[in-house]
C-alpha cells in the first residue's frame, strides 16, 4: 500500500534513497551553473548522456553578447558529448519534454522549478538547482528523501469558462504558499478523467507554488492516447490505499474563474472582485498556459474582435505554434492585433522582453505573480487564458463569458 | 559543524525573485549577484550582510531553482541562514553550493550575535538557546566538504 512517490522510489516516505535518473534536463538559464559545476566536479561522463536535455528557453534568441556567448558555449558542449539539445524558438523545456518525452513511473530531474509539470504522466518529476543537476551528469544519480504524500481528490468536471488554471488556483490558495513544502501532491478522484492532458499539465505545474515537491498524476487511458499520438505506450498506473498527511477535496464543478492578486499566487478572489481593474499587458503563453488548447480558447474568445491593450502570446513550443499556424488560430490572434514571441518562457521572469514598467498592471497566465518579477514596480494578476483574453478585449479585467 | 554571526531578522515567504532578480541572472559573474542581492527587497541591505546570520520566516527562498539565490547570499558574505523551514529547492541549493542554514523556530534580535550548531541542532541568540533537528549526515558531509562540487570532486 504505497503512494505514487513511493512505488516509484522504492521506499516508504520519509527515506532518502539514491537513485538514477530517467531523464535529467537544463535550460539556458541553469545550464550555464550546471556545466560550471560538472567542470569542476572533474569533468566526469556525462554518463549515459542519451538521458540529458538541454533545452534553451529563457532568453532565446539571445538578447546581449553575455548571453550569446553562455549559450554558445552550451550548444557545443551539448553537441560535444551528444546530448539532445533544443536551439532557441523549439520550446520552454517543460513542454518540449511533455511532447512524447516522458512516460509513466520515470523519475525525472530537471534544472528549474516547474518539472514537476510533466508529473502529469505519472512520473516522478522535480525541479532541482544547477548543481545537482551536475552531479547527476557525472554519475547519472542523486538522492531523494521519499516525500509524504497530499491527497487533492477531484470530482465533478469544469463548467462554464472556468478552466484547469482556475482549479490550480484554488488549490494553491486552499494549500497556500508552502502548505505542501517536501511534500508531494497526487491528484486522484473520478474527476480526473475529465481533464485532457493539457489541463493536467496545469495542475501539475503550480505544484511547486504551494512548496511540493512534484504533482502526480496516475497514468490512465487519457495519457496512454495523448503518448500514443507521439508513437509511445504508456501503462496505466492504479493507484492503492496509501498514507497521506492531508486531504483536500476539490469539486471541479464549483470551481469559478479566478485571478491571483499581486504579490501572492495563493491570494485569490473571484474574477468580478476585482473587475474593471486597468490594464496594461496581457500575457498569454508560459509553461502553465501555452499549449495549443490554450491558444485555440484565446482564438475563441478574440474572433473578429480587437485587443484594447498590447497583448503578448508566446506559444509554448515550436510544434504548439505550427498547429495554430495550420488550424487558422494563429490568424485569428494575430488580426485581433495580439503579438505573437518566440516559443518559449517568453516575460514570465522579466529577463528578456515584455517587461512592464513601473505602476503597470500585466494580467499574466503564468504561475508566478512575485513583487517586481516581470519588472520592478510592476504588478502581476494571475489567470486563466479566458479571463486574460476576455481583460485583453478591454483593458480592464473582466469576468469571461461565453463568446 | 557551528557558525557565528551578527543576527539579521528578515520575514516570511522570501522568494528567489526577492534574492536575486531575474533580470541579473544573465552573466556568471557573482560579483554581480552579490552586489544586487535582495535589491528588490530593500536595497540597503546588501552592504549590511557580510559576516550576517539571517534569521527569518517560514518558506525562505520559495520560487525558481535559481542557484543564483544563494550563491549571491554566500558571495555577499551570509554566515547562514535559519528559518523554521525552506523552498525545498533552495535547502537543497544552499547546501549544494556550501552556505550552512539550519532549521528553527527561534526569536530573533537584530545585530545580536548568533551561534548555531548544525550537527548538535541548536541555535543561540544572544543569552537564548533553541534547540533544533540537526542537519542529516548527508547534508553535513556535503557541507562540510564546501558543497556538492568538492564532495564530487574528492570522490573516486
Amino acid at each position: 500500500m504505497r503512494s505514487l512517490s513511493e512505488r516509484l522510489l522504492g521506499a516508504p516516505a520519509g527515506s532518502y534513497v539514491d537513485r538514477p535518473v530517467d531523464c535529467s534536463y537544463a535550460h539556458d538559464g541553469t545550464g550555464v551553473l550546471t556545466l560550471e559545476a560538472w567542470r569542476a566536479m572533474g569533468e566526469r561522463g556525462p554518463v549515459a548522456p542519451e538521458r540529458l536535455a538541454i533545452l534553451f528557453d529563457h532568453i532565446v534568441p539571445a538578447n546581449t553578447s553575455t548571453t550569446a556567448n553562455l549559450q554558445r558555449e552550451l550548444r557545443e558542449f551539448a553537441r560535444t558529448h551528444g546530448i539532445s539539445f533544443s536551439e532557441a524558438g523549439e520550446g520552454i523545456a517543460h513542454q518540449v519534454m511533455s511532447e512524447g518525452r516522458i512516460l509513466p513511473g520515470e523519475v525525472v530531474v530537471g534544472a528549474d522549478s516547474h518539472t514537476c509539470t510533466l508529473g502529469a504522466f505519472g512520473a516522478f518529476a522535480t525541479g532541482m538547482g544547477a548543481t545537482d543537476v551536475a552531479a547527476i551528469w557525472t554519475s547519472g544519480m542523486t538522492w531523494f528523501k521519499v516525500p509524504e504524500t497530499i491527497d487533492v481528490h477531484l470530482t465533478g468536471r469544469l463548467q462554464g469558462m472556468a478552466e484547469a488554471k482556475d482549479a490550480a488556483l484554488t488549490y494553491v490558495s486552499c494549500l497556500g504558499m508552502d502548505g505542501a513544502t517536501y511534500r508531494a501532491l497526487e491528484f486522484t478522484g473520478d474527476g480526473v478523467s475529465t481533464l485532457t492532458m493539457s489541463d493536467r499539465l496545469t495542475l501539475c505545474n503550480l505544484a511547486v507554488e504551494t512548496g511540493a515537491k512534484t504533482g502526480m498524476f496516475y497514468a490512465d487511458e487519457v495519457t496512454a492516447a495523448y503518448l500514443a499520438s507521439y508513437g509511445k505506450k504508456g501503462e496505466p498506473q492504479h493507484p492503492e490505499d496509501h498514507s497521506c498527511s492531508r486531504e483536500v477535496a476539490l469539486d471541479l464543478s464549483d470551481i469559478e474563474p479566478v485571478v491571483a492578486l499581486p504579490h501572492r499566487v495563493d491570494s485569490i478572489v473571484p474574477v468580478e472582485k476585482v473587475a474593471g481593474t486597468p490594464l496594461h499587458q496581457v500575457f498569454i503563453g508560459t509553461c502553465t498556459n501555452g499549449r495549443y488548447e490554450d491558444l485555440e480558447r484565446l482564438a475563441c474568445m478574440v474572433r473578429g474582435k480587437k485587443v484594447a491593450v498590447r497583448t503578448i502570446v508566446v506559444p509554448a513550443s515550436r510544434a504548439v505554434l505550427q498547429k495554430a499556424a495550420r488550424t487558422g488560430v494563429l490568424d485569428t490572434i494575430l488580426a485581433a492585433g495580439c503579438m505573437v514571441g518566440t516559443p518559449g518562457c517568453g516575460p514570465c521572469l522579466g529577463a528578456h522582453m515584455g517587461v512592464i514598467g513601473e505602476g503597470e498592471v500585466c494580467l499574466s497566465t503564468a504561475n508566478r505573480n512575485f513583487r517586481n518579477r516581470m519588472g520592478v514596480g510592476g504588478s502581476i494578476y494571475l489567470s486563466s487564458v479566458a479571463t486574460a483574453a476576455a481583460g485583453a478585449l478591454h483593458g480592464r479585467i473582466t469576468v469571461p463569458e461565453v463568446p | 559543524m557551528r557558525i557565528t554571526g551578527k543576527c539579521l531578522c528578515l520575514g516570511a515567504d522570501i522568494d528567489t525573485d526577492q534574492i536575486i532578480a531575474g533580470r541579473y541572472l544573465r552573466t556568471k559573474d557573482r560579483a554581480v549577484w552579490a552586489e544586487h542581492v535582495f535589491e528588490d527587497l530593500d536595497p540597503l541591505l546588501a552592504p549590511r550582510l557580510k559576516g550576517a546570520i539571517i534569521i527569518t520566516g517560514n518558506n525562505f527562498g520559495c520560487g525558481s531553482s535559481r542557484e543564483q539565490a544563494p550563491l549571491a547570499l554566500r558571495e555577499a558574505g551570509v554566515v547562514g541562514v535559519i528559518a523554521p523551514f525552506f523552498a525545498r529547492i533552495f535547502f537543497r541549493n544552499a547546501i549544494n553550493v556550501g552556505l550552512p542554514l539550519l532549521e528553527c523556530t527561534c526569536r530573533c534580535e537584530e545585530g545580536v550575535m548568533v551561534t548555531a550548531d548544525l550537527a548538535e541542532g541548536w541555535v543561540q541568540v544572544g543569552g537564548t538557546c533553541t534547540p533544533a533537528p540537526p542537519l542529516s549526515p548527508r547534508m553535513l558531509g556535503i557541507l562540510t566538504a564546501g558543497g556538492l562540487v568538492e564532495y564530487w570532486r574528492h570522490r573516486p
